[in-house]
């Protein structure tokens, strides 16, 4: 006969659902009384030093000057006025910088996949090199070595009597719109509203006839040809306006200056080596075994890579490139070190300098960033849900 | 009487086909484009490379002790960084403790050159590790630092190559411990310490260590009792850790999702606690599979410890920006970087190669 062999209860310390409430109580009480001992600690040297927290002092005049702003801005505008230039400063490089990188780094990738070998070992060589400087000495370089090196205006160097690049910048000529340009832009708009139609209407028709239509040939013709004829019938309203060297300086045309040049150009292509990379990957992933199907259906190479390989490569290839473009915003930041006003520089640096806020102008300066990349996660997660494979 | 067949003996290939005829047919010459292509880059090369010669070797200056040197010749001027050269290195490192900065040094290859070396067994190879990781920080300090008898140096006299090892070294060896930690947070069961891993990875992700920096420099005096201060290298290298920390956990974590369910349950079938599974079974398979993220994350961090220059710390990078801007040796800003990059290159390239090689030795099973 055998008796019931009761085990002996597992003491209570044993038992994970206590484990885990007392474990994640710990954490927490861990994390509320640091944030506490933080807090009390900053009350406490706020008040010895004597500042007064808050968001009061964005409407004070900043009373200095920014050498580069998309609005408005003048040494009597406030501190408020100065987040704002600051940010968008940082918006436009990272922009310029996004739309740069991925053009050369496009086309840098595809070239370490050519069969040409000098191509592909010179895009080796391009990406083996600039990923592994750090971006802070590429753009030291850039400033220092190259473009603080220019000569003065007197002796700029002159690209076709149009563009000039001396130690302050590089000076293009700017467009001049006169009034029918109104008219041409009117044009470009009708295009390309025609053109949506007509890529509409040639996606029906090929699902219905199977018959294709030259969409992008036909686009572009309307895209560029409709605004060409119009410019032409309202008596080209359109004039450059050239930089001319007038005393000690150039006047007139755009000037882009060094420091927004050396970020760019250092932007470009330190973030151009990662995509390439990016790109190769995502078009290696693709079997080639898709490649041979398609040719096998008598598909000709360029509608192959078109039409089979890029969809399915970018699906692989989007997620990472959007993490670059989101370490090329903040690695716009790195503008601070060279002077270029953007929001580290212009906000929290010389904003925090003057006005002793540190606690707000990193707080404000952190959440921007922040909420960039919380944004771009969000519409990367969306994107990801639409394009990922649905298995069946 | 049926003739013999004697079977004609096989040609030899085409000469366009093989040989060095035929690789150049197929890599460089192989559609009229290849071909305009090849003749263009061949051209550009030609155009690029015997200035880009001219100015670093054959008209550069390499011997001298002065700028008057340089003059004679139309290149580069090397003896801007042999003059420079122990600046680069050791910073302001006192001239007579320099040898406690080349000890420390040679201590660490010697210490560690078993660990590369293949015929050395696992068991030795992990216990040296470890013995490493317990030991040589605290010897490296003191010989740093000073104390026991030898002469205190600050940690604003260290500079250059030096102050970036010490930069890059601290933070590989807090991220990546830091970084398995935050990852198994944030995989974890348990809501609030989920929570907890995922806002503060996210928060270090979602900013650029720039404002990290800035934030350790400027913030965290407020944040600390009056009479407590810091060092400020050490601020910076709290802020670095925390900072790749982030970057490593989420790489972690591709691995940690990366290993099939069928493992955890069947060490936790076997009676294995969490630890347990984890460190014997998850973590080895895991951070297997994630060495060539793992090694990007150093790759970076290596990188990034030029950033320590805004809150004016004197690492390689400021160190040659300093010396470029001396009023004695103006002019030789190009010298300067070049010869940073050049050592940064060297670092990162050499990861990146060992990181492929160590991949490779690593793959066992699922080749495909």
């Amino acid at each position: 006969m055998t008796t019931d062999h009761v085990p002996a209860k597992p003491p209570f310390w044993n038992n994970p659902q206590i484990r885990a409430v007392a474990f994640q109580v710990v954490a927490l009480i861990a994390t509320v009384a640091f944030g506490l001992y933080i807090f009390t600690n900053t009350q406490a040297n706020l008040q010895r030093l004597g500042i007064a927290s808050g968001f009061d002092f964005l409407s004070s005049p900043a009373g200095f000057d920014i050498i580069q702003s998309l609005v408005p801005y003048s040494a009597a505008s406030s501190y408020g006025q100065v987040f704002l230039v600051a940010l968008f400063n940082t918006l436009l490089v990272s922009a310029l910088g996004i739309i740069l990188a991925t053009l050369l780094g496009f086309g840098i990738g595809v070239a370490r996949l050519s069969k040409n070998w000098l191509i592909a070992r010179l895009a080796l060589v391009y990406i083996e090199t600039f990923r592994n400087i750090p971006l802070l000495l590429q753009i030291f370089f850039w400033y220092f070595a190259v473009l603080r090196a220019m000569p003065s205006p007197r002796q700029s160097l002159n690209l076709g009597d149009a563009a000039f690049l001396n130690i302050r910048g590089l000076y293009l000529p700017a467009p001049q719109f006169e009034a029918g340009f109104g008219w041409v832009l009117a044009t470009l708009g009708i295009a390309a509203i025609l053109t949506t139609l007509l890529v509409r209407w040639a996606r029906q028709r090929q699902m219905v006839t199977g018959q294709q239509f030259p969409v992008v040939s036909a686009g572009l013709a309307l895209l560029i040809g409709l605004p060409l004829v119009t410019f032409w019938l309202t008596g080209s309203p359109l004039h450059w306006q050239l930089p001319e060297l007038q005393g000690f300086n150039f006047r007139g045309g755009w000037v882009i200056i060094p420091e927004m040049a050396s970020l760019l150009l250092a932007l470009t292509i330190y973030t151009a080596a990662f995509i390439a990379e990016i790109v190769r990957a995502g078009i290696q992933a693709v079997s080639h075994g898709q490649t041979e199907a398609s040719f096998s259906l008598g598909i000709n190479s360029g509608k192959t890579l078109r039409l089979i390989i890029l969809p399915q490569a970018l699906r692989v290839i989007i997620p990472p490139l959007t993490n670059q473009y989101l370490n090329l915003t903040k690695n716009s930041s790195l503008a601070a070190a060279i002077g270029y006003p953007d929001l580290v520089s212009s906000f929290a640096g010389t904003v925090l300098n003057q006005t002793g806020q540190a606690i707000e102008c990193i707080v404000i300066t952190m959440a921007v960033y922040l909420s960039i990349s919380l944004l771009i996660s969000l519409l990367m997660n969306l994107y990801n849900r639409r394009v990922a494979l649905v298995e069946r | 009487m049926a003739e013999a067949r004697i079977p004609h003996p096989d040609l030899p290939p085409p000469v366009s086909i093989v040989g060095p005829i035929g690789w150049l047919r197929r890599n460089l010459f192989s559609s009229p484009l290849n071909i305009l292509l090849t003749l263009l880059t061949l051209y550009l090369l030609v155009i690029a490379i015997p200035p880009l010669l001219r100015w670093t070797v054959l008209n550069a200056t390499w011997s001298g002790d002065t700028r008057d040197a340089c003059q004679a010749n139309s290149g580069a001027c090397w003896v801007f960084i042999r003059v420079h050269f122990d600046q680069f290195m050791y910073g302001f490192y006192p001239d007579a403790q320099r040898w406690r900065v080349d000890l420390t040094v040679l201590l660490l290859i010697v210490s560690a050159a078993p660990l590369f070396i293949r015929r050395v067994p696992n068991q030795i190879k992990l216990r040296l590790a470890l013995g490493i990781l317990a030991c040589y920080p605290i010897i490296a300090f003191i010989l740093l630092t000073g104390g026991f008898g030898l002469a205190v140096v600050e940690t604003s006299q260290w500079g250059g190559l030096l102050l970036t090892l010490v930069i890059a070294g601290v933070g590989m060896t807090a991220a990546l411990p830091l970084g398995v930690l935050l990852a198994l947070g944030r995989r974890s069961q348990l809501p609030a310490i989920q929570t907890l891993c995922v806002t503060f990875i996210e928060f270090w992700r979602g900013v650029p260590l720039i404002t990290v920096l800035f934030m350790s420099s400027v913030m965290l005096p407020l944040f600390l009792p009056a009479d407590m201060s810091f060092d400020k290298l050490l601020r910076a290298l709290i802020g670095v850790s925390l900072f790749q920390a982030a970057y490593m956990a989420e790489v972690v974590r591709g691995g940690l999702q990366a290993i099939p369910k069928g493992q955890f349950e069947a060490a936790a079938a076997l009676g294995l606690g969490f630890w347990k599974m984890m460190g014997l079974i998850v973590l080895p398979q895991a951070l297997k599979l994630v060495i060539p993220g793992i090694v990007n994350t150093f790759i970076a961090l290596f990188k990034d410890t030029s950033l320590v220059l805004i809150i004016g710390l004197f690492d390689l990078l400021n160190m040659v920006h300093n010396a470029t801007t001396n009023p004695a040796w103006l002019g030789f800003s190009t010298e300067g970087y070049v010869f940073a990059a050049a050592v940064y290159w060297l670092f990162c390239f050499g990861m990146s190669r060992y990181s492929q090689s160590l991949e490779k030795r690593l793959h066992t099973g699922h080749k495909r």
